[in-house]
């Protein structure tokens, strides 16, 4: 699907920074993901009476980090407010946010559209805790009562919001994969943790109200979610009825959107300075934190491309998670890069994605071993993928799998003797192929790996066989 | 002047169900406080900051540490209504 | 006078002492005491008698505000939708007071989450004045005061969010002090209004008061606005001579009963006769302090009290409906009609459209307050005037009118709208009332204000009476 032109989507993207150790105003831990509920929660964080919130540092030198990767400028004055809402998640009855006065504001991130280049803005990066999360007792809409787990709540979160710069779901997920890689390089995020990065996405049609479609959580959930938008807006405005400013909440398993509020019902959320938080002057600390800055992932694609004259595509999925870059890095220091690239981006990657690992499963001295016994021709590709594969599954070393599953290449006159004997043996196909039937060939080759167990190169085995008829044609 | 409805929206708002014999007290009463509020208007302070508060302090932090939480059952002992370690909350729609 | 009490109970019984106060309070009519801590504190007094401990507060014993949170004892602001609240935690003050060596006996009555000035919005009814047991103690800290003045505790703590200490210390005849803003941690304080409240002690004495403030102040880092802490002890006995004094034409005149005024007046001359000089000053912004402090403290208010819902802590009334329906008749059933009015109207004041006619507008106004303060305190040393305008009223007087009762704060108030610390002393009687004398001082010099007021107690007999409680 082409972007289409009268379709315009803006994000609001929260990002838990995950990373850090404590939540945002207290001192219980973020490592909550595997614990039984509310055993990860204090005073502060339950929004016990008389509890005082005090700001985490690293949430804001993170804060900062991102706001520079994503281009922005880091405010000077910047201030927490309240804002005011009642819902059982969320403790205090208000949310401690930032309103006038963000962390970060005017960035920009280019991502490659589905028209060529698209610059996609952003408003504002702004800290703020999370809440706590509610399970219901079956669905949202039927449950008898919903129960209420605060080990979340208080989880230092960084709401990007972007101008409405998107022009089709594609683009919007472009653009998350993107925000999702610069995170990634800044190390506050870890996006493979559930609820890490949760987006609401405005949308419209050109000249129609915009609805915002909640919480969604999955980037495929994004995609299908603002489809079904545009599909729900355009059948209105086939029937002659407008698009309501409503909110509307993404029902993952049916796959649509439901209205859970009109604009008549909007809330007022009273925003005032959290008097218990006192303002911000980070100036001082933008300088140390843009120096330590890594590579971005646009530059690290380029300077892949240039210095080891990688592939675009291979450059680009090299680029996209930081540890997979330095394993690249780290690898094509020591083997032919673009060989390196093939087998990382092509091979690797795949493997590791069909059995749910990251690339820290497999070591950068182990892809150097393979890439030099098949430069060497000690095996064949087929080998070295049938390696990758049992060093994944079972571990050990390439040198100790290659030695067990016998995956050594035949010698050179082991593969000769084949080649002669099955020509020998195969008069049928011989004369097959001296007809001129070419596929007579495959049957031979195939006789040759049988009698060397597999070890021939098949490309080498074919050009042998080719050569021995040739010659006892002569 | 806050009317009758007005009072109700600040309920809803506020979360605090107002009885009704009690609307027309807080409308009367409120209608006099926010009066008594607007002797503000004749102090010209346009171009006066706001004192959110009085210390000049800023930039004030916790390191990044983790302290101890309290164990659950502390979490939740206070709590009405609990059901296998989570607060118990009222439907939701 | 704790030093005193400190003496007698390392050579007596701190156990005896304490059921001597715990027999008084049972027999008292003055419905100081919400929840008493006494098998806790007697077994804790008997520990002491076996082994005394030290500290600056060694076996003393010790009421606190129902509004400051006590691990393992019931706090409920007075409140009845917080009632059956156990904190599972200790406020930095009630921490620092058992560093001391001090023994918690209870927690006192108090106006409903603070908000009054006359104890009489508790949803445990209302604290008597020892004085006149028909009369109000003042508030919000009214049950910390009556149990001191009354014999009922050597010393307690209250919280000052509008003169919630001074105003009870004043109506019940003993000391009360208002810290500079930041100076003693908020941590464990239940909020009403943060941005304007202080933890302060209640004592029958300046150096009483000098003792606990050197105990309970000082940095907390769980508390972003805390400060770090002086000197209070060492100093308070030193002269006053050449202290220069300010007098606001703004505080007497209209409103104020003749008797206050005279009592004040009297109380100047002595400060001059300890070698202080005085000379009017004016505070031109005065007159608007109540209407942008009723405006900040319901907005912040509005905000802090939101998290009571009866679904983590404290009492859920009634059948769960859908959860708004739920939480809107919890509050309404828990909280009282004061409280409710502060809320709502809170509300109003910081909802879309309105913040900056009100909030904005108070917080500006309170911009010029702060200013006043300051230009005046740069020519005179402390400012002195009456703490209330008028000595206790009857019980039931004045809660039925919401604008009458906060006219009563006018000259407290202002004082926590500049954060400057101010102590509330007694300087006379009106017929059998005590009348409260207010210092007034520059930010964090706290010890310049408790050697004053202590020069002018030594000079003076009031401290010494008595109320002949029944
Ligand atoms: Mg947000
Ligand atoms: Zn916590």
């Amino acid at each position: 699907m082409a972007a289409d032109n009268d379709v315009i989507v803006g994000l609001e993207v929260h990002v838990q920074l995950n990373r850090l150790k404590s939540k945002m105003f207290c001192g219980c831990s973020t490592a909550y993901h595997d614990s039984p509920p509310n055993s990860h929660t204090c005073p502060v964080c339950l929004g016990l009476p008389g509890s005082l919130p005090v700001l985490n540092r690293r949430a804001v030198e993170s804060g900062i980090k991102v706001g520079l990767a994503l281009n922005c400028r880091i405010e000077e004055n910047t201030l927490f407010y309240r804002k005011n809402y009642y819902y059982p998640d969320l403790p205090k009855g208000f949310q401690i946010s930032q309103y006038d006065f963000p962390l970060a504001t005017k960035g920009q991130v280019l991502i490659k559209g589905e028209d060529g280049e698209r610059k996609i803005r952003i408003t504002r990066a702004h800290l703020e805790e999370d809440p706590g999360r509610l399970v219901h007792a079956g669905t949202i809409d039927k449950a008898k009562y919903t129960m209420v787990d605060y080990n979340r709540c208080g989880m230092p979160l960084l709401e990007v919001v972007t101008e409405p710069d998107m022009r089709s779901p594609k683009e919007a997920r472009i653009f998350l994969d993107k925000l999702k890689s610069i995170l990634d390089y800044l190390d506050v995020f870890d996006g493979a943790l559930e609820g890490a990065m949760r987006v609401d996405a405005n949308i419209s049609l050109k000249g129609g109200d915009r609805a915002e479609v909640k919480n969604i959580s999955s980037f495929k959930g994004v995609e299908k979610a603002l489809s079904y938008e545009i599909t729900r807006q355009r059948n209105m405005r086939r029937r002659g009825m407008g698009v309501i400013q409503e909110t509307r909440h993404y029902d993952e398993l049916r796959g649509i959107t439901v209205s859970i509020r009109s604009k008549e019902q909007a809330h007022d959320y009273r925003y005032f300075p959290e008097p218990d938080l006192v303002p911000l002057r980070v100036a001082d600390l933008v300088p140390a934190i843009r120096a330590s800055l890594p590579e971005l992932p646009d530059a690290r694609r380029d300077r892949f491309r240039e210095e080891y004259g990688v592939a675009d595509d291979h450059a680009k999925s090299l680029t996209s998670e930081i540890k997979v870059a330095d394993f690249f890095e780290s690898v094509a220091s020591r083997a032919p890069p673009k060989l390196a690239a093939a087998w990382i981006a092509d091979v690797l990657k795949g493997e590791l994605n069909y059995r749910d690992a990251g690339i820290d499963r497999f070591s950068p001295d182990d892809m150097v071993e393979i890439l030099r016994l098949l430069s060497e021709g000690r095996i064949s590709d087929a080998a070295a993928v049938s390696v990758i594969r049992e060093i994944l599954d079972h571990g050990g070393s390439p040198a100790q799998v290659v030695e067990a599953l016998g995956l050594a290449k035949a010698g050179d006159d082991v593969v000769l003797q084949a080649v002669r004997f099955a020509v020998s043996d195969c008069v049928e196909a011989v004369s097959d192929y001296r007809k001129g039937n070419e596929r007579a060939l495959n049957f031979i080759v195939g006789q040759v790996m049988k009698r060397t167990k597999g070890r021939a190169d098949p490309g080498e085995a074919h050009r042998l066989v080719v050569e021995e008829i040739e010659r006892s044609q002569g | 002047m806050i009317t009758i409805k007005d009072v109700e929206h600040i309920g809803w708002l506020a979360s605090i169900e107002i009885a009704e014999e009690e609307r027309e007290e807080f409308v009367a009463q409120f209608n006099s406080v926010l009066d008594w509020f607007h002797q503000l208007d004749e102090v010209d302070a346009d171009d006066v900051s706001p004192t959110y508060r009085v210390l000049d302090l800023v930039n004030v932090f916790r390191e990044d540490r983790v302290s101890p939480s309290l164990a659950q059952e502390e979490s939740l002992k206070n709590a009405p209504k609990v059901e296998a370690g989570y607060f118990k909350s009222p439907r939701i729609v | 006078m704790l030093t005193g009490l400190k003496r007698d109970l390392a050579s007596g019984s701190a156990e005896e002492y304490l059921e001597c106060l715990f027999e008084r309070i049972e027999k008292s009519k003055l419905n100081a005491f919400n929840a008493l801590s006494k098998e806790a504190a007697l077994e804790k007094a008997r520990k002491f008698d076996r082994s005394p401990w030290g500290g600056l507060l060694a076996g003393i014993p010790i009421a606190i505000k129902d509004g400051i949170s006590t691990k393992g004892i019931e706090t409920t602001c007075s409140s009845s939708i917080l009632r059956g609240y156990v904190p599972p935690y200790d406020a930095h003050v009630i921490e620092r007071l058992k560093a001391e060596g001090a023994i918690i006996m209870g927690k006192t009555n108090m106006d409903e989450f603070a908000m009054g000035t006359s104890t009489e919005t508790s949803c445990f009814g209302p604290s008597r004045n020892p004085w006149d047991v028909d009369r109000v103690p003042g508030g919000s800290s009214g049950g910390s005061a009556a149990a001191v003045a009354g014999g009922e505790a050597p010393c307690a703590l209250g919280s000052d969010t509008g003169g919630s200490v001074r105003c009870p210390a004043s109506f019940c005849g003993i000391v009360g002090l208002k810290p500079t803003y930041g100076l003693v941690s908020r941590y464990g304080l239940i909020s009403y209004a943060n941005s304007l409240e202080q933890i302060g002690p209640l004592t029958r004495s300046v150096e009483d008061s000098a003792l606990l403030l050197e105990v309970i102040s000082g940095h907390d880092p769980r508390d972003s606005t805390s400060a770090e802490k002086g000197q209070y002890l060492s100093g308070v006995r030193d002269e006053i001579s050449g202290l220069r004094l300010g007098v606001p034409r703004e505080y007497f005149g209209e409103g104020v009963d003749p008797a206050v005024e005279k009592s004040v007046w009297d109380a100047i001359s002595v400060l001059e006769e300890l070698g202080a000089s005085w000379r009017e000053v004016s505070l031109p912004h005065t007159k608007y302090a109540l209407a942008a402090y009723y405006i900040i403290a319901m907005s912040e208010a509005s905000s802090n009290l939101a998290r009571f819902d009866g679904l983590r802590y404290g009492r859920r009334t009634g059948e769960d409906r859908d959860w708004h329906t739920t939480f809107s008749k919890v509050r309404s059933a828990g909280f009282g009609k004061e409280t409710k009015r502060r809320i709502l109207l809170g509300t109003y004041a910081l909802s879309a459209g309105y913040y900056g006619r009100y909030y904005l507008k108070a917080l500006q106004v309170r911009t010029l307050i702060k200013q006043d303060f300051e230009r005046t305190l740069a020519d005179v040393d402390l400012l002195v005037s009456p703490t209330m305008p008028f000595p206790a009223f009857r019980i039931g007087e004045r809660i039925d009118d919401p604008l009458s009762l906060y006219m009563a704060d006018v000259f407290t108030v202002p004082i926590n709208l500049a954060g400057v610390p101010a102590i509330s002393l007694p300087c006379g009687f009106a017929g059998h009332l005590p009348i409260g004398l207010q210092l007034i001082g520059r930010h964090f010099e706290e010890d310049l204000l408790l050697r004053a007021a202590r020069s002018f107690e030594e000079a003076t007999p009031h401290h010494l009476r008595m109320p002949e409680v029944a």
